[in-house]
């Protein structure tokens, strides 16, 4: 997506880590790095968005997402308006309509959440010079901040990816979150990604990516170093996409025994929130490899980075001013 | 009736194969003299071709011209005035208008704003099924005194196999062509072909076994009767191959393609851009090149515009949600006579599939170029080149994948029944 970069190749949108440069997506985690330091603190706050206005634009429910972009805004000292659309707008016109509405309103970076795939990047070919879109996940199609969030939290866990053998299982078909991952992955130079799913659960053509495809567990877990878990939706079941939770869970469903052929010190993640006992055993998601509320924490520090390097402020201040 | 002398021009027709530089001679609407040097002939008006062609007027097998139902989008008169401007002389109406064309009024109403518009002429199709609901026939014979050649399924498959056998049958029996759009809608729930752009763009895709299994499933109802039928819209190979295996079964069948399926691929939608939001789907380009070679082994006989004019807000949001459908009046013209360049098919049969065959499907009179046939023609001028921009489109509908694209065909003049529909910076 040409258009979330600048001409000298900086970000002015976030809306896919597809076709990134790595250098981009390594000052990505090395700038959410410098804003972990702040979180840490007990004064949380750095002005370097002072006097800017954040708007999360949100045609979708979500709590977990919007409420750390808020979190991610507000410590950043911006302005948070807080919008949540009547999923029934979704006309085009209306949307435009809506988007320079709330453009008047001097915006100055809007976060957005769409049901379909492709309205973030619609968005930032529609706002203002100077206004900044971030994509809070559209559609199937991408979930940046969150594959970046991910790939932060593998970094503080497991080093450098070259060596790193990563795989993800489930709904991979359905999965924004699973493109931005197999995207952010591949371009920090990961040494393999997989993806393990029944054929239902597979999008076509999903070797294209870059990924191994796997659709037996063991067998796509052997010697990985990070296991990824999907959420998988309810609504699944109503498709003929699969029989049911329960059989679901007795093939792809992680549990301590079943991540056996994996590293001894592989990690187990989730983007959340978990369906317990039906993608990952409560034994497992509450155990010592599961690093999960660690992703929540480092979402904050992730979207700080993004949204400063969006805006153009320098994050380097953030050390200064913590 | 004018009568008008064309000088000088390449006359080409493809039905005969005649392919000389002379003179054609048009009163009361027809051809009255064609070839070598006519003097003897007092017209009213003196068209001078040199450098030009003369060929029959194009016959587009597949144009929705929104009316009635959706004229802020289109309307009849804005379209067959941009149809006559791009060398188009007849406009085949698919039967999914609001109301549907399923009754002689309505069929009644869209000939009247044709014959008003005084531009290219528009042939209705007729639907199969009444309110093309896919459950009881409509009134056929009724449907083609008042006009209509054929009958269609108007992009609505009928579902229940019986129902399309008896209409199949029924329309058999006043010899009428049925037109058939080849999907099964259940696994055509999707905005582009399933492949690698619709897993990079997050995208549901539609496989191309959306296409074979309703094609399929068509062929062998078709085959229990003695019904011509005509597949709409391939696009994809494997349709292509299985048109090409049942025509050794029955020659009766015929098909077409859509132009932008031989030029364009589900990669052209790679930015989300909604104007390749097309239905049946731009697909990979073995299968453009696929449909190419059906063309030239003559499998698909007939190129058509598929026109779906589209005001701004049905093109403008995110890629799914949006109206699939091109606007091809403008570059139909254009883009067959490239083919040519491109060296998929000679001129004569590139010219064919607008022209020849579409007539003959339908049993129109226009097509060729001959004495004694309707003064349907365009002069054309091979060499004129000219730049696809919004501005210089003329149908109601901006929304053509081929913005930005260079062409080097023009139409210069168009006359339909004999009389100046186009001429420069005329009507």
């Amino acid at each position: 997506m040409s258009v979330q970069l600048d001409d000298q190749g900086r970000l002015r949108h976030f809306l896919t880590t597809e076709g990134l440069d790595p250098r981009l997506l390594t000052r990505i985690l090395d700038t959410a790095e410098s804003f972990a330091g702040v979180i840490g603190k007990s004064v949380k706050k750095v002005p370097l968005l002072r006097g800017r206005t954040v708007i999360n634009l949100f045609f979708e429910s979500s709590t977990r997402t919007r409420t750390t972009f808020e979190l991610a805004a507000k410590r950043l000292s911006a302005d948070v308006l807080n919008v949540a659309v009547d999923t029934t707008t979704t006309k085009g016109e209306s949307l435009l309509d809506m988007l320079r509405n709330l453009q008047a309103m001097q915006a100055d970076m809007f976060v957005i959440r769409h049901n379909q795939s492709g309205a973030a990047e619609y968005f930032a070919r529609h706002v203002d010079p100077g206004v900044a879109v971030l994509n809070a996940g559209d559609g199937w199609h991408a979930h940046p901040t969150q594959a970046m969030l991910d790939a932060f939290t593998i970094r503080r866990h497991k080093g450098p990816f070259e060596q790193l053998r990563i795989a993800i299982v489930g709904d991979i078909r359905h999965s924004r979150v699973a493109r931005s991952q197999i995207h952010a992955f591949n371009g920090l130079g990961a040494g393999e990604v997989r993806v393990i799913a029944p054929n239902t659960l597979l999008p076509s053509d999903v070797d294209t990516l870059g990924v191994q495809v796997y659709n037996d567990l063991s067998a796509g877990l052997r010697d990985v170093d990070v296991v990824i878990a999907l959420r998988l939706q309810h609504e699944r079941m109503q498709g003929a996409l699969l029989p049911g939770e329960s059989e679901y869970f007795r093939h792809y469903g992680l549990t301590e025994s079943r991540l056996a052929s994996a590293h001894l010190e592989a990690i187990v993640m989730h983007p959340g929130p978990i369906n317990r006992g039906v993608e990952i055993d409560s034994a497992l998601a509450d155990g010592p490899r599961s690093v999960i509320l660690d992703q929540v924490t480092n979402g904050i520090a992730v979207r700080m980075a993004v949204m400063t390097m969006v805006l153009g402020v320098q994050a380097d201040t953030a050390r200064e001013v913590s | 009736m004018s009568r008008i002398l064309i000088v000088n021009g390449r006359l080409i027709d493809p039905a005969s194969g005649f392919d000389e530089t002379g003179d054609v001679a048009v009163a009361d609407g027809r051809i009255v003299r064609l070839g070598g040097q006519i003097e003897d002939f007092t017209p009213d008006q003196r068209i001078d071709a040199s450098g030009q062609w003369v060929i029959p007027g194009l016959i587009d097998l597949s144009a929705r011209l929104r009316e009635p139902g959706a004229t802020r989008k289109a309307d009849i008169t804005s379209e067959s005035r941009a149809a006559a401007a791009a060398g188009i002389t007849t406009l085949v109406m698919p039967p999914d208008t609001a109301p549907v064309m399923d009754t002689p009024s309505v069929v009644e109403l869209v000939t009247h704003r044709a014959d008003a518009a005084g531009a290219a002429r528009v042939v209705p199709l007729g639907a199969l099924t009444q309110k093309l609901a896919g459950e009881q026939l409509s009134g056929m014979a009724g449907l083609a005194a008042a006009g209509c050649p054929a009958l269609s399924d108007g992009n609505r498959p009928i579902r229940d196999s019986l129902v399309l056998r008896r209409a199949l049958e029924y329309a058999s029996t006043f010899s009428l062509p049925c037109l058939l759009t080849p999907v099964d809608s259940s696994l055509a729930q999707g905005c582009l072909n399933e492949g690698p752009t619709a897993t990079r763009l997050g995208l549901p895709g539609i496989p191309a076994a959306a296409e074979t299994a309703g094609l399929g499933r068509q062929l062998a109802v078709a085959g229990a009767t003695q019904a011509r039928v005509h597949f709409g819209r391939l696009s994809s190979a494997d349709g292509a191959r299985l048109l090409t295996t049942a025509l050794g079964e029955n020659r009766k069948l015929t098909a077409d393609v859509a132009i932008h399926h031989l030029f364009l691929t589900d990669q052209d939608a790679m930015e989300y851009d909604t104007r390749f939001h097309l239905e049946p789907p731009l697909r990979d380009i073995i299968d453009r090149e696929a449909l190419r070679q059906a063309v030239a082994d003559r499998v698909i006989r007939i190129i058509c515009s598929d026109h779906q004019p589209h005001d701004q807000d049905a093109k403008d949001g995110p890629f799914a949600s949006t109206a699939p459908g091109a606007s091809g009046l403008d570059t139909l013209l254009a883009l067959v006579l490239r083919l040519v360049e491109e060296e998929v098919l000679p001129l004569h049969r590139a010219l064919a599939t607008v022209t020849l065959e579409p007539a003959r499907l339908l049993g129109l009179e226009g097509g060729r170029l001959d004495e004694g046939a309707a003064a349907d023609l365009v002069v054309v001028d091979p060499v004129d080149p000219w730049f696809c921009s919004e501005e210089r489109l003329r149908s109601r509908g901006l929304n053509s994948p081929f913005l930005g694209w260079e062409f080097s065909a023009r139409a210069t003049h168009t006359l339909v029944a004999g009389r100046l529909v186009h001429q420069p910076d005329g009507p």
